[in-house]
C-alpha cells in the first residue's frame, strides 16, 4: 500500500461522483453523485494523514469535519428537495431551473 | 477478572455458538407462551423441521437480491456484533473500539430490515420496513449514549477494559438509566415484543409476512439471535461479564445472559406493541435528556 | 495480504460506485453506494484508523438507510420495473469528470509527496479525543453550531406550515 495507490483509488471515487452529479437530472441522485465526491476526498485525507504526518491528530479531525459535512449536505438536500416538491412538484434539476423565469 | 483473545479461527464455533443461543431463546419464547398446547418446549425443533420442508412462496416482481440481503442481515449483523462481545473470560476480537464496532453493526440493521421489507414487493412488509426506521431513528440516539457511560466509566471503548472495570462494581447498579435503555434498545433493534411494531399483526407481520421457507427460518434465527447477542453484551456491559464468586467463568457468563434473555422473551406477551411515531414522542422528550444526564452523571463520578 | 484487500475492496468502491448511477432501482442505486461508503470504511481501518473507520460505516449506512426513504418517495421510478434514464449531458458529464479522473490522477500519481514523518501515537482513538478536546476543540464547537443551524433550517425548511401560517 503506497500513499499513491490510495491517491488513485480517491479521484476514481471523486471523477464517478463528479460525473453522477453533472449528469443525473434528479435533484436526489445529484446529491447521491457529491456523497460519493466526499467519499473520494475521505480516502485522500485519510491517506494524507497516514503516509505524510501520522504523529499529528489534524488529519483525523479532517476526516472527522468532512463526514459531518456530509450528514449536513444531506439534511440541508433533503429539506431543500421537500421544500422544492412540496411548493412545486418538481424533483428535477431541470425543472427548478425553469422557475427562474 | 481479565478477558483473553480468542484465535481467528474461533468465529467458526462462535457462529455455532450464536445459532444454539438462537434455539435457546426460541425454546423461552415457546416454554413462556400462555396459550395451552402439548409439547411447546418442542416447538422450536418442529417450526424448524416445518419450515425446512416448506416450499418456498414467491411474490410478483420481487426485488430478490435485496430481498435475500435482507433476510440473511439479521444474522449477519447478530454474528457481526458477537465477535466482540466477552462471553466467559473470552473475546474473538479484542478490537481497541469494540463498542463503536457493536453500535455500527445495529445500525446496519437499519439497512437490513428495511431491505426485508423493501424486497417483497409486497404492502404489508414494505409497510414493515418503514416502521423499523421510523423506529429506529427513535431508540438509536438514546441507544448511543446507553453505549457511551460504560465506555466513560472504562475510559475505554475495548471490551476487555469495560468488563475488567467492573471489578468492584457492576455498571447496572452505578449506571441503571444506561442499563434499561441498552436492554429496551436490544428489544427495539431485534423488532421484539413492544417495539415489534415492524412486524404488527396489524399489518400481517409486516417485515415477517411475506419470507416463507428457507427464508423465514433465517429471518426468525437472526431475530432470536439479536435478542441472544444483545442479552450477552448487556451481561458484559452492565453485569460483570463472567465475574461471579465459586463458579466457573463461564457459568456465571451463561446464567447471567439466560436471565436477560428470559426477561428481554417474556416481555413480548406481557407489554403492548408501542406505535413507532409515540415511541419517537417518548425516547426524544424523556428517554434522551435522561441518558444524557445519565452520561453526565458518570463522568462526573469517574472525574472525582 | 493487505495489499490484496486494498486491491479488492478498492475495487468493490468504485465498482458500487459506479453502479449507483448505472442500475434502474433506486433502492439497489442507494444501497450500491451505502456499499462504497463501507468498502471506504474498510480501507480507512487497514490505514490503522479504527475508530474513524467503523464510523464511517456507522453515519453512512445511517444515512443511506435514510436516502432511500427519500429515493423512494421523489424518485419516478423506485423500483426500477421499467427500465429508463434519468440523465442530462451525459456526453458532457462523461469527458468533464474522466478529465478531472486524468488530472487527479496524475497529480497523484507526479507530485512529489513528501516523506512520511514522525509515527503514530499509540493509542489513535484517544489521540484524535485529546485533539478535539483540546488543541482542536474550536473546530468541534463549529461543527457543533453548525449541525444545530442545520437541525434548525432543515425542519423549518421541509415542514409545510409552521407554528405562525394560518
Amino acid at each position: 500500500m503506497t500513499l499513491d495507490a490510495f491517491l488513485l483509488l480517491g479521484s476514481a471515487l471523486f471523477a464517478v461522483g463528479l460525473f453522477g452529479a453533472l449528469s443525473q437530472q434528479s435533484v436526489v441522485m445529484l446529491m447521491m453523485g457529491l456523497e460519493l465526491m466526499l467519499n473520494g476526498v475521505i480516502v485522500a485525507v485519510a491517506a494524507f494523514w497516514y503516509f505524510v504526518a501520522p504523529a499529528q491528530p489534524d488529519g483525523q479531525v479532517l476526516l472527522l469535519v468532512v463526514i459531518t459535512a456530509m450528514t449536513v449536505e444531506m439534511a440541508m438536500g433533503f429539506a431543500v428537495v421537500t421544500l422544492l416538491f412540496r411548493t412545486k412538484d418538481a424533483d428535477v434539476t431541470d425543472m427548478a431551473a425553469e422557475f427562474k423565469q | 477478572m481479565t478477558v483473553t483473545t480468542l484465535p481467528v479461527w474461533s468465529v467458526v464455533p462462535l457462529a455455532a455458538v450464536v445459532v444454539c443461543w438462537a434455539y435457546a431463546a426460541a425454546t423461552v419464547d415457546a416454554a413462556l407462551d400462555p396459550a395451552p398446547g402439548r409439547a411447546r418446549l418442542a416447538r422450536p425443533l418442529v417450526e424448524t423441521s416445518r419450515l425446512l420442508r416448506q416450499p418456498r412462496r414467491v411474490t410478483p416482481a420481487p426485488d430478490l437480491l435485496l430481498w435475500r440481503i435482507g433476510i440473511a442481515g439479521p444474522f449477519v449483523a447478530a454474528l457481526l456484533m458477537a465477535i466482540v462481545v466477552p462471553f466467559g473470560g473470552h473475546v474473538v476480537s479484542g478490537m481497541a473500539v469494540g463498542i463503536v464496532w457493536f453500535n455500527a453493526m445495529d445500525v446496519v440493521l437499519w439497512a437490513f430490515w428495511w431491505l426485508a421489507g423493501w424486497g417483497p414487493n409486497s404492502v404489508y412488509a414494505l409497510v414493515g420496513g418503514y416502521r423499523f426506521l421510523a423506529q429506529a431513528l427513535a431508540y438509536e440516539l438514546p441507544l448511543m449514549f446507553a453505549l457511551t457511560a460504560p465506555a466513560v466509566a472504562a475510559s475505554s471503548l475495548d471490551m476487555r477494559d469495560v468488563v475488567m472495570a467492573q471489578g468492584e462494581l457492576w455498571f447496572a447498579v452505578e449506571m441503571p438509566v444506561a442499563f434499561v435503555v441498552f436492554l429496551i434498545s436490544v428489544v427495539g433493534f431485534s423488532s421484539w415484543g413492544p417495539l415489534g411494531h415492524p412486524a404488527g399483526v396489524d399489518v400481517a407481520d409486516g417485515v415477517l409476512a411475506e419470507p416463507s421457507g428457507l427464508d423465514r427460518l433465517l429471518l426468525l434465527v437472526g431475530r432470536y439471535a439479536l435478542l441472544a447477542v444483545g442479552s450477552a453484551m448487556a451481561a458484559a456491559l452492565f453485569l460483570g461479564g463472567a465475574a461471579g464468586p465459586w463458579l466457573p467463568g463461564w457459568v456465571w457468563s451463561i446464567v447471567k445472559t439466560l436471565a436477560v434473555l428470559v426477561m428481554l422473551v417474556g416481555v413480548r406477551r406481557r407489554v403492548p406493541i408501542v406505535r413507532a411515531d409515540r415511541l419517537m414522542a417518548l425516547a426524544w422528550v424523556v428517554v434522551l435528556p435522561l441518558t444524557l444526564l445519565q452520561v453526565l452523571v458518570v463522568a462526573v463520578v469517574e472525574l472525582r | 495480504m493487505s495489499l490484496l484487500l486494498f486491491a479488492v475492496v478498492g475495487l468493490v468502491a468504485v465498482a458500487s460506485g459506479i453502479a449507483v448511477f448505472v442500475v434502474d432501482s433506486m433502492a439497489r442505486a442507494t444501497f450500491a453506494l451505502a456499499l462504497s461508503f463501507v468498502a471506504v470504511g474498510v480501507e480507512i481501518l487497514l490505514l490503522d484508523l479504527a475508530y474513524l473507520g467503523v464510523i464511517t460505516i456507522l453515519m453512512m449506512v445511517m444515512e443511506m438507510a435514510i436516502m432511500a426513504v427519500f429515493m423512494v418517495m421523489y424518485m419516478m421510478n423506485p423500483a426500477g420495473l421499467m427500465p429508463m434514464s434519468m440523465m442530462h449531458n451525459k456526453r458532457g458529464a462523461l469527458i468533464i469528470s474522466s478529465a478531472a479522473f486524468v488530472v487527479l490522477a496524475a497529480g497523484s500519481l507526479l507530485v512529489p509527496w513528501p516523506s512520511r514523518s514522525g509515527s503514530a501515537p499509540p493509542d489513535l482513538t484517544r489521540a484524535v479525543g485529546d485533539a478535539i478536546m483540546g488543541s482542536k476543540m474550536l473546530v468541534m464547537i463549529a461543527v457543533s453550531a453548525v449541525l444545530f443551524a442545520t437541525m434548525v433550517s432543515a425542519i423549518v425548511l421541509a415542514t409545510a406550515r409552521g407554528r405562525y401560517d394560518s
